[in-house]
């Protein structure tokens, strides 16, 4: 029998950067908010011993427990879905913070092309640029209309970066933080960038070049450049993440609590509202309802997605006949790119996380697409992270992969490598998509998430058209041997890639073929609502945070309108 | 050397995209979570301790907490000295304790798979879904250690241990070409988590039983475990640093 608890006005399902910015807003109006965290407490003190590669970046430390829960995968609806049984490809986040402790701080609008993809595409180069098979489809809000959401989430982050970039949508304010630091590697790209006719800018990053109060009255560090910063939490606080920032904010108004150890696995309803959500506490096994005025779903991509599909709210996307829209549109990203070996050693190990220079000369549709078969592109970037000696192995070609040629090769690159890389959009296609698995169950008896996904044709010719682009500015770059990355064949679940996983619950002006409105609340339940980058319609060329962000400041928005006056947003 | 035979680096990571001049990411193996309670404390003293075989004059004692069998402990010895060998650089696997680092996380929850979805049912799948083995990391070390042993014996009549380099090599290229049949998983599976068992071991922080006296870093040029680069992230000189490593900080 499952304990019932008092009634809350929100409750929101996970707490990283979206379940905090809800949080936050909401708790400031006076609504009483409850998050509910799988995983456990922490903060910037448990970071201290945290340049430590091995525990951190190749043992996950700070990701999801797959023994209690995963997802399947295929890579076409003939194959048989398999457990995702080791982290790889994507790390999902788990605790305090989600996957914002550990992200990087590479933080982007995506481009005003982006949210009229398909009127723009079908304007410019006609309606069969693409064939039927690209679900290509608008999202149901401007650029413009999102431009405060992207101006409130920058400075709640204090993101340093410089407005020079000629091909993104108009800001209305500078950034809160100056650019970081420029090194001698990333002027080696702005120059060769420069040189080609490409306009460089330091990249928006959430590792702040300055100490910063937000408006929220929170303190945020400066970067020491510590080259610990993907996949490890920064001991400095230094590194923007939920819980130095919104969760703070939200606690001090004295309206919001989180709940840790609680995994929800399934949203209650009645009729056309949902009542509050079920949860395990994963400590104890016992089972609760925490009923709420309105339910948010802030537990990324994938869990919001199974959470709808297990609680059956929306009509599942068929694939066969391209109705139903729950599942959707799911996209990920192609990492073109090029490596280049020099002559003299380079202070590789040194950076941080959005330490980098970008061009989007070659993003959205900034170059004609009339003779090429695909559109969009994407960001072409140098970043300088801190190369990582575990991971860090580059070899010249026709180096063998292990031996004695392996190890005298990969110790004399390891200073001596550069790589400029690209992050390709993805275009969802009929065939990519999310429903329940029939075999396989989480530690709770619920169902896995299932993953139906493949590279498409699309994908191979930009992924071959960039790598061309990055391997031209490598070998501006001065490199005495430039590598571009071999073409991509099937999508493998196996190696790291991005965790820049998007669609499942997209967003749109249609119900038909959306799961939510532009206020993320979902088109069928009015006090529901479902924010994160499951909402993207496509993948643009970005990392997805800074646009993830404002749709939880738009979704926020609407929840506190709608519990003000009722009804629908739109 | 019977580098001819080395399957290149390409198929490692052939479909994914990323395959590159570069070797790429940490995540080829997965891995799970948390530390490994039960670990020794190299000496940070510098020094040549630790550059060849022996056991070096400055560490703490150490001995085997997954292995019981001295011989299958001696063929992993080997065989990760051939993936990651001493020469005129500096020491190799064993100098270097790689093999008693693998063997402590064998014992571990790396070992015992702890945060991985281990549920059946368990089929075979294709290479882009991943591993699909019911075997445990630590049965895994252990079936691909024997095989090896047998294939010494049925190639060359002779223990792994006592062949030639070269000898060895051909029979971990056989495995990394995935020709040796094990059970329950693929040799080549089996081959490329020795292979990243071996660099995690040379490369880990020192508090891991690997990368001694922290020479794997010293040859590569990484410092560890530093603070800050404020000062000299700008700087255009190459900065060689004394490395440090995390375990510093509790001394
Ligand atoms: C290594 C890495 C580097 C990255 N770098 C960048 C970058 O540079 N720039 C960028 O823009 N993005 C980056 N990202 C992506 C970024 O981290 C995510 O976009 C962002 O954190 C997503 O926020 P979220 O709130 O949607 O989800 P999450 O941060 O994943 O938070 C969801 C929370 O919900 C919890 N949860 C899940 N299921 C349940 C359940 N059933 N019950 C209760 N709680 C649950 C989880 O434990 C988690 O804490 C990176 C990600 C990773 C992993
Ligand atoms: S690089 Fe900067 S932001 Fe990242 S962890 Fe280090 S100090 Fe923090």
């Amino acid at each position: 029998m499952a304990t019932t608890l008092d009634k809350v006005d929100v409750v929101t399902v996970g707490v990283g950067w979206t379940g905090g910015i809800i949080a936050a807003e909401c708790a400031k109006e006076g609504l009483k908010v409850m998050g509910l965290e799988r995983g456990k407490e922490r903060s910037t003190e448990d970071y201290s011993m945290v340049h430590d590669e091995y525990r951190y970046a190749i043992r996950y430390e700070l990701m999801q427990d797959l023994s209690k829960e995963t997802i399947t995968f295929r890579n076409s609806r003939n194959q048989k879905a398999l457990p995702m049984r080791q982290l790889g490809s994507f790390l999902l986040g788990e605790g305090l913070g989600g996957a914002g402790t550990h992200w990087n701080g590479q933080t982007w609008r995506f481009l005003p092309y982006d949210f009229e993809i398909k009127s723009m595409t079908d304007a410019k180069y006609g309606a069969n640029k693409l064939s039927a098979e690209y679900t290509l489809q608008d999202w149901g809000i401007t650029y413009d209309e999102l431009e405060p959401y992207f101006d409130k989430f920058e400075k709640t982050a204090g993101i340093s970066g410089e407005d020079k970039n000629p091909f993104w949508g108009k800001r209305s304010s500078e950034y809160p933080t100056p650019a970081m630091k420029k090194t001698p590697l990333l002027s080696k790209f702005e120059t060769a960038t420069s040189n080609l006719g490409y306009t460089p800018f330091m990249m928006p990053s959430a590792n702040l070049s300055e100490a910063y109060e937000n408006p929220d009255g929170q303190q945020i560090g400066a970067c020491q450049y510590c080259g610990f910063c993907e996949r490890f939490g920064c001991e400095y606080g230094a590194k923007t993440s939920p819980e130095i920032t919104v969760v703070p904010a939200a606690r001090e108004t004295g309206n919001y609590d989180i709940r840790f150890n609680s995994n929800v696995v399934e949203v209650m309803k009645e009729g056309d509202r949902v009542t509050g959500v079920r949860f395990i506490d994963t400590v104890t096994f016992e089972e609760f309802i925490q009923p709420a005025e309105v339910v948010v779903l802030t537990s990324y991509v994938m869990n919001n997605a199974k959470l709808l599909m297990v609680s059956e709210i929306g009509q599942m996307y068929d694939p066969e006949t391209g109705q139903g829209s729950l599942g959707k549109n799911y996209a990920y990203q192609i990492l073109p790119g090029a490596s280049g070996f020099f002559e003299d050693q380079m202070n590789v190990f040194m950076g941080a996380g959005a330490l980098g220079m970008t061009i989007d000369d070659f993003n959205g549709d900034a170059f004609d697409h009339s003779d090429l078969d695909f559109i969009h592109g994407g960001s072409i970037s140098m970043t300088q992270t801190g190369a990582r000696p575990i991971a860090t192995n580059p070899l010249p070609p026709d180096t063998p992969a292990w031996g004695a040629e392996f190890k005298k090769a990969s110790i004399e690159n390891y200073t001596r490598t550069l790589s400029v890389g690209s992050q390709g959009a993805s275009i969802p296609h009929r065939d990519n998509y999310l429903t329940l698995d029939g075999t396989y169950k989480d530690i709770y008896g619920m169902p896995l998430l299932q993953l139906t996904y493949n590279f498409t044709d699309q994908d191979r010719a930009l992924h071959k058209y960039i790598t061309e682009r990055t391997s031209e500015i490598m070998q501006e770059m001065g490199a005495k041997t430039v590598v571009g990355r071999s073409p991509i064949s099937d999508y493998d679940i196996v190696p790291y890639q991005t965790t820049h996983n998007t669609g499942g619950t997209i967003m749109g002006g249609d119900p038909a073929t959306s799961v939510v409105n532009n206020y993320l609340q979902h088109w069928d339940m009015e006090n529901l609502f479902v924010v994160g980058a499951g909402n993207f319609a496509h993948n643009g060329g970005y990392n997805p945070t800074g646009t993830v962000g404002a749709l939880a400041y738009r979704c926020a928005e609407g929840i506190i309108k709608y519990s003000k006056d009722g009804g629908s947003l739109v | 050397m019977a580098e001819k035979k080395n399957v290149s680096r390409r198929d490692f990571l052939k479909t994914s995209g990323i395959a590159a001049g570069a070797l790429v990411g940490g995540g080829i193996i997965g891995g799970v979570i948390g530390a490994n309670t039960r670990q020794d404390t190299a000496s940070t003293s510098g020094g040549e301790a630790g550059h060849s075989g022996g056991g070096g004059t400055t560490e703490a004692v150490r001995g085997l907490q997954f292995f019981k069998n001295q011989q299958e402990f001696a063929v992993l010895q080997q065989a990760t000295e051939r993936i990651f060998p001493e020469d005129d650089l500096g020491p190799g696997a064993i100098g270097l304790g790689v093999p008693f680092f693998i063997d402590h996380q064998l014992a571990g929850s790396y070992g015992e798979n702890s945060k991985e979805y281990m549920q059946a049912p368990f089929e075979e799948g294709e290479a882009t879904q991943g591993y699909q083995s019911r075997l445990k990391r630590n049965e895994l070390f252990r079936q691909g250690l024997q095989k090896m042993q047998q294939e010494a014996q049925s190639r060359f009549e002779a223990n792994f241990v006592d062949l030639e380099g070269e000898q060895m090599d051909e029979i971990l290229t056989a495995f990394q070409d995935d020709e040796v049949d094990m059970q329950g998983a693929n040799a080549q599976f089996f081959f490329r988590l020795l292979r990243q068992a071996t660099l995690n071991g040379a490369y880990a922080d020192p508090i891991y039983g690997g990368n001694q006296n922290m020479e794997a870093w010293r040859m590569k040029g990484f410092p560890g475990h530093q603070a800050a680069y404020i000062n000299d992230i700008e700087s255009e000189d190459f900065a060689e640093i004394e490395p440090h490593s995390v375990g510093d900080m509790l001394s």
